[in-house]
């Protein structure tokens, strides 16, 4: 059974095809401001990689902001349903899930049978999402990887009184015209988001294992602080690229409820 | 008597000089560098243009997130407490100040005397600060000043979702590309700020009268926004409310030295000199 998963975020949209439980193809592109033509857009290029035409696919589910309209969906799913999903499938131990994405951040307990229990998000504030390190890396002129490599451990961070990614950004600058390192500035950056992640995830109260996906688990210095503050492991998946979970939830979601006969 | 306030905020620093019968002299000035500094340059443009010198002033009083560092100063007291003062000052019958500053807000409630009773303050998020609408001016490409005058050519309603000041951004430039008309998003963005500063407000129980004091209330736009959210028109005490701490500061050094200022209105309806219009 081949099926498909169509996540379509304000920033990123995602496509993944996958064939009885495996990914055959998956696409990323940036968001258009037209939530249908991402979604078309995403899919063909996933259908193009996996040698295939839209008419192979079984059953798709769609799922993100944007996902009351895609066109060609047999089902609708929730984001956070569709996030638990896959990151079970991406990291099968994993009972609490920490998805950071461009504009948002969700806390997501399982239970053992991978269904949700229970969710914190927050989409109100931009710090402790990846807005705030996009922010940062622009003032900082590095790109989010470079960002990425700034960490804790290695040097002496420094430390933002400000969690407002407003007054964080006047802090940096000030920061880099007092002459202070790239690096300590870039870590104290990369501190400063783990901690306003840890507060929404101990509000959660995590359960081992815990992992991590979205665009910001790719920042390692981010991890490890947050695998310090939270005094747990953080496990980090490695089946596929993080950005991905939504759209594998959705696409697993579409094998496990099946439809597709009915179209 | 003379006596004097000196409140040093983050952006701008304020000088005002006191006697027996009001103001005698004030004075505005941009904040660059050390807080010190600009204290003691603001003090030195006040008496200046009050003909006065340092020792002619009997009390000082230094106010504002720079006050520990006003090293000439008597005394200090808090924002709050002189923001307080001296905007009940200008109208005693003022129970809540809603004061918007470059980079915080606050909410003050005060009684009969112009003591401050309970208060709640914002500097932890800069949606609600004055910092909410000069990035929002930049983004939209309108200076900071003429955002209340674009504002009165808006035709229709636009709500701004997002609180966040850097979702707000994105938001207004999303509206721009969308082709809504500047006017009507920056009504928008007033409206929005409005909606901020009466929940913050609300937290502490709004008493009548009210006015609004700081950076923010010389944008009429604002104004008018807090207006419609709170269902009442609020007090307008006719002096430039930026220098409400710097004259709060004043009257209460005034009052260490054993002097009460009464307010112009006051003395004129004393000396019967009511203008028409008071």
């Amino acid at each position: 059974m081949i099926t498909a998963g169509c996540d379509i975020g304000s920033l990123t949209s995602k496509g993944v095809i996958m064939e009885n439980g495996r990914i055959k193809a998956a696409a990323v592109i940036s968001s258009t401001s037209n939530p249908q033509s991402s979604a078309e857009k995403v899919m063909n290029l996933a259908v193009e990689k996996a040698g295939m035409a839209m008419d192979d696919i079984d059953v798709c589910v769609g799922t993100g902001y944007g996902r009351d309209r895609i066109p060609f969906v047999q089902d609708t799913a929730s984001e956070i349903v569709c996030h638990g999903t896959g990151a079970r499938w991406l990291v099968p131990g994993a009972m609490t899930v920490i998805d950071i994405g461009g504009q948002d951040c969700k806390v997501i307990r399982l239970d053992a049978g991978g269904q949700v229990e229970k969710f914190i998000t927050n989409d109100k504030c931009a710090s402790g999402t990846g807005r705030f390190l996009e922010v940062m890396a622009r003032v900082l002129g590095v790109s989010l990887d470079e960002l990425g490599t700034f960490s804790a451990g290695t040097m002496s961070p420094i430390t933002f009184a400000s969690t407002c990614t407003v007054w964080a950004q006047a802090d940096v600058i000030r920061h880099l015209n007092d002459g202070h390192p790239l690096e300590d500035i870039g870590a104290g950056i990369n501190s400063a988001m783990a901690n306003r992640v840890s507060m929404l995830v101990s509000g959660s109260k995590p359960r081992p294992e815990i992992c991590m996906t979205g665009g910001v688990s790719k920042n390692r210095g981010v991890v490890q602080t947050l695998e310090k503050l939270l005094g747990s492991r953080i496990h980090l998946p490695r089946r596929a690229d993080p950005q991905l979970a939504g759209a594998i939830g959705a696409a697993l979601l579409a094998q496990k409820n099946g439809r597709g006969g009915a179209n | 008597m003379i006596s004097a306030g000196c409140d040093v905020g983050s952006l701008t620093a304020k000088g005002l000089l006191l006697n027996e019968s009001g103001i005698v002299a004030s004075e505005v000035i941009p904040v660059s560098g050390r807080p010190a500094r600009a204290a003691l340059e603001v003090m030195n443009l006040v008496l200046k243009s009050a003909g006065l010198s340092m020792k002619d002033i009997t009390h000082l009083v230094g106010t504002g997130y720079g006050r520990k560092r006003i090293d000439f100063a008597h005394s200090i007291e808090s924002e709050i407490t002189c923001h307080g003062m001296g905007a009940w000052w200008g109208d005693h019958s003022i129970r809540t100040i809603i004061d918007i500053g470059g980079q915080d807000a606050k909410a003050i409630r005060v009684n009969h005397e112009g003591e401050v009773e309970r208060y709640v303050y914002n500097d932890k998020c800069a949606s609600g600060t004055g910092r909410f609408l000069e990035i929002m001016a930049e983004a939209l490409e309108v200076p900071l000043d003429g955002m209340a005058s674009e504002e009165e050519k808006s035709t229709r309603d636009v709500h701004i979702s997002s609180q966040c000041v850097i979702f707000a951004e994105s938001e207004v430039i999303s509206l721009v590309n969308e082709g809504v008309p500047v006017p009507d998003i920056i009504k928008g963005l007033h409206g929005a700020m409005a909606a901020r500063a009466t929940a913050l407000a609300r937290s502490i129980g709004i008493e009548e009268r009210i006015t609004f004091s700081g950076g923010v209330a010389r944008n009429g736009g604002v104004l008018r926004g807090l207006e419609e959210s709170l269902g009442t028109s609020l007090v307008r005490t006719g002096s430039n409310p930026q220098l409400n701490g710097a004259l709060g500061g004043a009257l209460i050094g005034a009052r260490k030295c054993g002097v009460h200022v009464k307010p112009p209105r006051m003395m004129k309806e004393e000396h019967g000199t009511v203008q028409a219009g008071h």
